[in-house]
């Protein structure tokens, strides 16, 4: 058990850096979300397929591929992000960003087209039509899947330590490759990780009680 | 799903503007991967010899092998984890508490762990306590148990999901506990799972690639083999990448295919597992179809 | 697998050709079950004491040895043919003909090789996933408290990788304030510590080809290992990364066993004094290492500690 208190500092590191990494991740996948959800429900046929294609090919390639792609694959093309920190980031806002996306897309077909209509004949244009009407009342439809989106961020996260981040996930293993005891470990790391995900999903139920538009 | 969603009519002005918004969009794209594929060419990335490799017969052999190692693993999880799941999933819904506790227990603990993480326990950490298996078993391990919680998890919902006038039924007509849920509940529930089992299924096989952690050899592991073997990385995880986008785009459109095929015969509504990425998004779609 | 049948017109084609360059194929061995650097003479299987590990790998009939894929010179897997490559493999394999008889060419019928990476080492061995681990294992005083090391079967060093045009390290101090990339598990960390160096980050990768990349990519400014590995490394990158002279440490290499195997111990140390003697091992480093530009040293001394495991000429540094 002395193996936890001797490492405390590791292990509280690891889970900020897992904390802030899900957190800017997720606020990056909404953005990045929703412009995509936007071009897949748009008009014009190129944006239309660029989405389709970015979510085809983001959903269907694991994680890990993606993050091994970006980190040691793109350099190769001239496309070099220094700091471990932000590739990381930037490889889990575009991965959740596709589910995100799809999910949006989802609550923007559940939101009755009624609602589309009134705001065209009030003489609203198509991008204000999406953002003020359209898009609130669909984020408000799929706040369940939103969040569980989240909560399955906090797990991803742990592919951040396939590039070298000394997240969470990544100080496990280390200890565990130079301790003898690894059952401590893998506890400490499970009951971490549960620290971070048993608010989480206390939280995304509370918003989506009061959030949810029950249909 | 590529009609315009906020369908209206559009009259002349606004098809006009479609129009030219259209070939604006279509010159930004063109104009965006000239200028990715010259900024390629001028890495040499576009380079025929470093393509070349992969029109070797022994390279397609050494990928397509670990294309086969990787589905080989996946399905035994899914396997072990569908019997494992279904029996921790009844569980759940035992009417004693023991049971029904354990199996809470082992859900939300080894649905709240990283994949990542319980493959390095079962892979390093197992052998330091005289746990003997070989690399495969133990990702199969880690893998079945971590998926074995989920499918218990969409097992539960798949039989909460069903109308409780069913199993009334059966009670009224006679049927005791175990037959109820043998012949009236568990079929027709199963039959709204398929989908959401397909899907997990197309979860289960990206999570094998985390086996390279244990070094498992599967695709990506002998993608990054082969990138230092020819000390090019982004070739082989390109191919890699698309190896595994034509695997699953077929498996996804299976399921969606499943699923859409379900609504319209038995109704199915959504099952949800939180902390799934891929049951979510699905879940969300059924919901959102059944709207409209 | 056809290699009984291609035996015979192999055994006389190699002796065709070993008579043609015999110079190199000294044989000073005064014990018969040795025969120089070829390939070709069959060494019968000598019997071991029932009871012992020795004896019980033979009816096994395999022998599961955990060594380095990817490690240029000393394990690496070659992708087109599937073959393990390296100093660390023709070791694995002579220890073995030690035990089951035989030539190079028909032992690894005899031998499971698995990967292991620095970081599992002990793991594999306690856990018995493997009977040796032959995979640039450092010998020191840390981890003979898990598991035994027969050996050392060769003195590597650590030293430092950089860039091919990298002109600020030049020395060890040069090292102080840059980003530094090693294998996780392995001992530069306490290397570092020890001789008062402080990288301003050290990262800590799981395996090696991983931090070269880093270090072409210009992620980190330094890569620090065993020279083995890192000349590897340096032969693969075809001349963009080069090694610098800095000794950070002198490391023993030795196979890694499961602690408390005394007799199983006493095997591996006389079985690599035969090899020393018989030139065999000289040979195994020209065929690997040596094709890296490395001159072929000296066999070392064997460390035959006593089993409670505290070394007694250990010349490593100490780590906490």
């Amino acid at each position: 058990m002395e193996v936890i208190s001797d490492n405390l500092g590791l292990f509280l590191r690891g889970m900020r850096t897992t904390a802030s990494l899900t957190v800017l991740s997720y606020a990056a996948a909404v953005v990045i979300g929703a412009v995509v959800a936007s071009f897949r429900v748009s008009p014009v046929p190129p944006l239309r397929a660029v989405g389709a294609f970015y979510v085809s090919a983001v959903r269907n390639t694991p994680l890990a591929v993606l993050m091994v792609l970006f980190f040691s694959g793109f350099p190769d093309a001239g496309i070099i992000v220094q700091s471990r920190y932000v590739s990381a980031i930037i490889v889990l806002a575009v991965y959740t960003g596709a589910f995100v996306a799809e999910t949006l897309r989802a609550g923007v077909n559940a939101v009755a087209l009624g609602q589309a209509e009134a705001s065209r004949a009030i003489g609203l244009t198509f991008p204000q039509t999406l953002v003020l009407i359209v898009l609130p009342q669909a984020v408000r439809t799929v706040v369940g899947p939103l969040g569980s989106i989240f909560i399955a961020l906090i797990k991803n996260s742990a592919l951040a330590a396939l590039i070298g981040l000394t997240e969470l996930a990544g100080a496990t293993e280390q200890l565990i490759s130079t301790t003898a005891e690894p059952i401590p470990i893998f506890l400490a790391t499970a009951v971490a990780y549960m620290m971070l995900s048993i608010p989480s999903s206390y939280a995304v139920a509370r918003l989506e009680r009061r959030l949810a538009i029950k249909r | 799903m590529t009609a315009p969603v906020l369908g209206e009519i559009m009259g002349p002005r606004a098809r006009r503007r479609v129009l030219v918004l259209s070939i604006a969009a279509g010159a930004a794209l063109a104009g965006f991967i000239v200028l990715a594929l010259l900024r390629l060419d001028a890495n040499d990335q576009l380079d025929a010899d470093r393509w070349r490799p992969f029109t070797n017969r022994a390279v397609q052999d050494f990928f397509l092998d670990g294309a086969k190692n990787t589905v080989r693993a996946a399905v035994t999880a899914m396997v072990i984890a569908l019997a494992a799941g279904g029996l921790i999933g009844l569980a759940r819904l035992s009417r004693s508490l023991p049971p029904r506790l354990l199996a809470a227990v082992y859900v939300q603990f080894f649905r709240g762990l990283p994949l990542y993480v319980l493959i390095l326990f079962c892979g390093f950490g197992l052998p330091r306590l005289d746990v003997r298996f070989g690399t495969f078993w133990f990702l199969v391990m880690a893998l079945s148990i971590y998926n074995s919680a989920v499918l218990a998890e969409i097992f539960r919902a798949g039989i909460l999901s069903l109308d409780r006038g069913q199993s009334e039924a059966a009670y009224a007509i006679g049927l005791g506990y175990w037959p109820t849920m043998a012949y009236v509940v568990v079929p027709q529930a199963v039959r709204r799972m398929v989908p959401a089992l397909v899907s997990q299924l197309v979860t289960l096989l990206k999570d094998t690639s985390l086996g390279g952690l244990i070094f498992y050899d599967e695709l990506l592991r002998r993608a990054r083999i082969n990138a230092e073997f020819t000390q090019r990385t982004l070739p082989s995880l390109v191919v890699v990448a698309v190896i595994y986008i034509i695997m699953n785009a077929a498996l996804s459109r299976l399921a969606s295919w499943l699923e859409a095929r379900q609504s319209r015969r038995y109704g199915a509504s959504r099952i949800e597992v939180d902390g799934v990425e891929d049951l979510a998004v699905q879940s969300a779609m059924s919901a959102a179809g059944k709207k409209r | 697998m056809t290699r009984r049948r291609l035996l015979v017109p192999l055994l006389l084609a190699m002796a065709l050709v070993g008579a043609a360059c015999g110079s190199d194929d000294d044989d000073d061995a005064a014990t018969t079950t040795t025969g120089g650097g070829d390939t070709t003479t069959t060494v019968a299987a000598p019997t071991f004491d029932a009871g012992t590990t020795m004896a019980a790998l033979q009816s096994k009939g395999k022998i599961v040895i955990g060594t380095k894929f990817t490690q240029l010179g000393s394990g690496l897997k070659n992708p087109t043919t599937g073959e393990l490559e390296g100093f660390d493999i023709e070791i694995a394999k002579l220890i073995a003909i030690g035990i089951y008889g035989g030539t190079l060419d028909t032992i690894e019928d005899k031998i499971d090789f698995k990967e292991t990476i620095s970081g599992v080492r002990e793991a594999v061995i306690q856990g018995g996933d493997v009977d040796l681990v032959i995979a640039t294992y450092t010998i020191n005083e840390n981890r003979k408290k898990q598991v035994d090391f027969a050996g050392p079967y060769v003195i590597d060093g650590q030293t430092v990788m950089v860039k091919s045009d990298n002109t600020s390290i030049k020395q060890l101090t040069d090292l102080n304030g840059k980003k530094v990339c090693s294998g996780t598990g392995s001992t530069t960390p306490d290397n570092l510590k020890a001789k008062n160096i402080n990288p301003s980050e050290l990262v800590l990768r799981s395996t090696y080809p991983e931090c070269a990349d880093e270090l072409r990519q210009g992620r980190v400014e330094a890569v620090v290992t065993d020279r083995g590995i890192l000349l590897g490394l340096v032969e693969a990158s075809g001349g963009s990364l080069k090694l610098v002279d800095i000794e950070v440490s002198e490391e023993p290499l030795g196979i890694g066993l499961k602690k408390g195997d005394d007799a199983f111990r006493d095997f591996l140390n006389d079985r690599l004094e035969e090899i020393f003697a018989s030139g065999e091992w000289a040979a195994a480093f020209e065929r690997t290492i040596g094709k890296l530009g490395v001159a072929t040293p000296e066999p070392p001394t064997l460390d035959r500690y006593t089993g409670t495991g505290t070394a007694t000429t250990l010349a490593t540094t100490t780590t906490t």
